[in-house]
């Protein structure tokens, strides 16, 4: 309670000051709003679905991206950590095409896939793959050697192999990668959008800066902050879930 | 250093090269679209004049410079909040909820608010990078101050140190390896940014410098550009890496 309390004191005197000065003629930058006309912009935003329609283009393209990274890094990470000779031959390639800003490769982008969806997903995908990659990697390079010696009594076919022993055995700390990139998936998309793509909640923003529309940019900064916060909440709390699962293994 | 000649590295080099051999005979077949996929070696004819004619150093400068300063910026600031949230109950409080709020905020959404207070202007970009950058250096600081052993803690008491006094010769030091560790994630976080309001906002650099050469189709000035983008990650890395073993060099000696 004491917490709660002390937590709300900055912002319920910032936003108060805010107001009160706007009101008083004290402000007088045009740049600033005020917070009550930040919230009539946002209602309005919100009841006429634009913004929810802004929401779902974002994140659908962020959940493609997401998607076809988790696809492309888990299977190439379960192989090379397989094989550890591989993992070290491809290793210097990987570590120099790793740094590259996922951004910088938006202009290369553009050229092939034009505006749209596929700009943007590819650019998240980009960016996604690389934790999904290494943790992967990680992950199945720390199976139990008994469980992998079991596949070979067995004498699993490989695909069979990887679904049954390796991907169970491994999910739980591919489960970490998995979160750490879709955090890092919503944040390219917006990037992306704010830069360039003409679609989704940047787009929006950046629009209603160019417009002047002052009131509407802050509401969807804040609608941005509070889409980013229920994201790490959901994913801190389907981390907990869904490594239970597992955990028997 | 036990053999002078390790074959996985042989391999490895090998590897690398050959998707660049395959890259360079495919785009010399036409197979793939050179205004896509320039071959490599006229990249690096490209990249080679362009560091002769010197067009490629300005940009590279001005895109370090903003990076640094924007990371500096945040460092300091992430630094001084850290220390006052990781070593006080009350910070923690009033400050914790807010920055928990703001912290999931892509950092390039506040490029439009930034751009309305400052312009189109190096200030804008320095301000958003140091917004961007902030966070794993506050984090870590935030760590680094409230995770003190006890025993220094109490060494302080004993020496009858002030909060000042507690706070640079006790707590800093031994937040320090956190510190840095922060300090290298947000470095790299500062170089994206500074790429995404140069694209943004048409501030000359290597990301504007890329942007443009799409514009124009010259890819093979496009692929120069991401070579020296990579180079600059891949240094500022390394610088701080060399920074990590200098600075916690008394770390080392301990243990």
């Amino acid at each position: 309670m004491r917490r709660l309390l002390l937590g709300a004191i900055i912002p319920v005197l910032l936003l108060g000051a805010w107001e009160i000065s706007s009101r008083t003629g004290l402000l007088t930058l045009e740049s600033l709003s005020r917070p009550s006309d930040i919230l009539v912009a946002g209602y309005a935003a919100l009841t006429d679905g634009s913004l929810l329609l802004a929401t779902v283009q974002t994140c659908e393209t962020a959940l493609l991206g997401l998607m076809m990274a988790a696809v492309f890094g888990i299977v190439l990470g379960a192989v090379l950590g397989l094989l550890p000779t591989a993992e070290r031959i491809a290793g210097p390639t990987i570590e120099a095409l790793r740094p590259i800003p996922a951004i910088a490769f938006m202009p290369l982008a553009l050229m092939v896939f034009g505006f749209g969806v596929g700009l943007e997903a590819s650019i998240v995908a980009y960016a996604c793959v690389w934790p999904i990659l290494i943790v992967t990697i990680a992950a199945v390079r720390a199976i139990e050697g008994r469980l992998l010696e079991v596949a070979a009594v067995l004498e699993l076919p490989v695909w069979k192999k990887m679904v049954k022993i390796v991907l169970p055995a491994a999910f739980a700390r591919i489960n970490v990668g998995l979160r750490v990139a879709a955090a890092i998936s919503l944040v390219v998309a917006v990037t992306v959008e704010i830069v360039l793509n003409p679609r989704g909640l940047g787009y929006r923003l950046i629009l209603a800066e160019q417009a002047l529309e002052i009131g509407l940019m802050w509401a969807q900064l804040v609608w941005l902050c509070l889409l980013g916060y229920v994201l790490n909440l959901l994913l801190s709390r389907v981390g907990r879930g869904s490594a239970a699962i597992w955990r028997p293994l | 250093m036990r053999r002078l000649f390790d074959p996985i590295a042989l391999a490895s080099l090998v590897f690398a090269f050959s998707l660049l051999l395959a890259w360079q005979l495919f785009a010399d077949a036409h197979l793939i679209s050179p205004i896509f996929f320039p071959s490599p070696l006229h990249t690096l004819a490209v990249l080679e004049h362009r560091l002769a004619d010197g067009s490629l150093w300005l940009p590279l400068a001005a895109t370090s410079l903003r990076m640094t300063f924007g990371w500096l910026l945040a460092s300091v600031i992430g630094i001084v909040l850290g220390a006052a949230i990781g070593s006080s109950r009350v910070a923690r409080d009033l400050l914790d909820p807010i920055l928990e709020f703001i912290r999931p905020l892509p950092a390039s959404a506040v490029i439009p608010v930034a751009i309305l207070f400052l312009g189109l202007s190096n200030a804008m970009s320095v301000a958003v990078i140091a917004f961007g950058a902030i966070w794993p250096v506050l984090l870590a600081s935030v760590h680094g101050f409230s995770s003190v052993p006890p025993e220094l803690a109490n060494v302080s008491q004993v020496l009858g140190f002030g909060r000042a006094d507690y706070l640079r010769k006790i707590a800093f030091p031994s937040a320090l390896p956190d510190i840095v560790a922060g300090l290298r994630v947000s470095l790299a976080i500062a170089l994206i940014l500074a790429v995404v309001t140069e694209m943004q906002s048409s501030l000359p650099g290597l990301g504007w410098d890329i942007f443009s050469a799409q514009r124009l189709y010259r890819s093979a000035d496009l692929y120069a550009g991401l070579v020296m983008l990579a180079l600059l990650g891949f240094g500022a890395n390394h610088m701080i890496m060399l920074l990590e073993s200098r600075v916690l060099r008394w770390r080392n000696v301990r243990t």
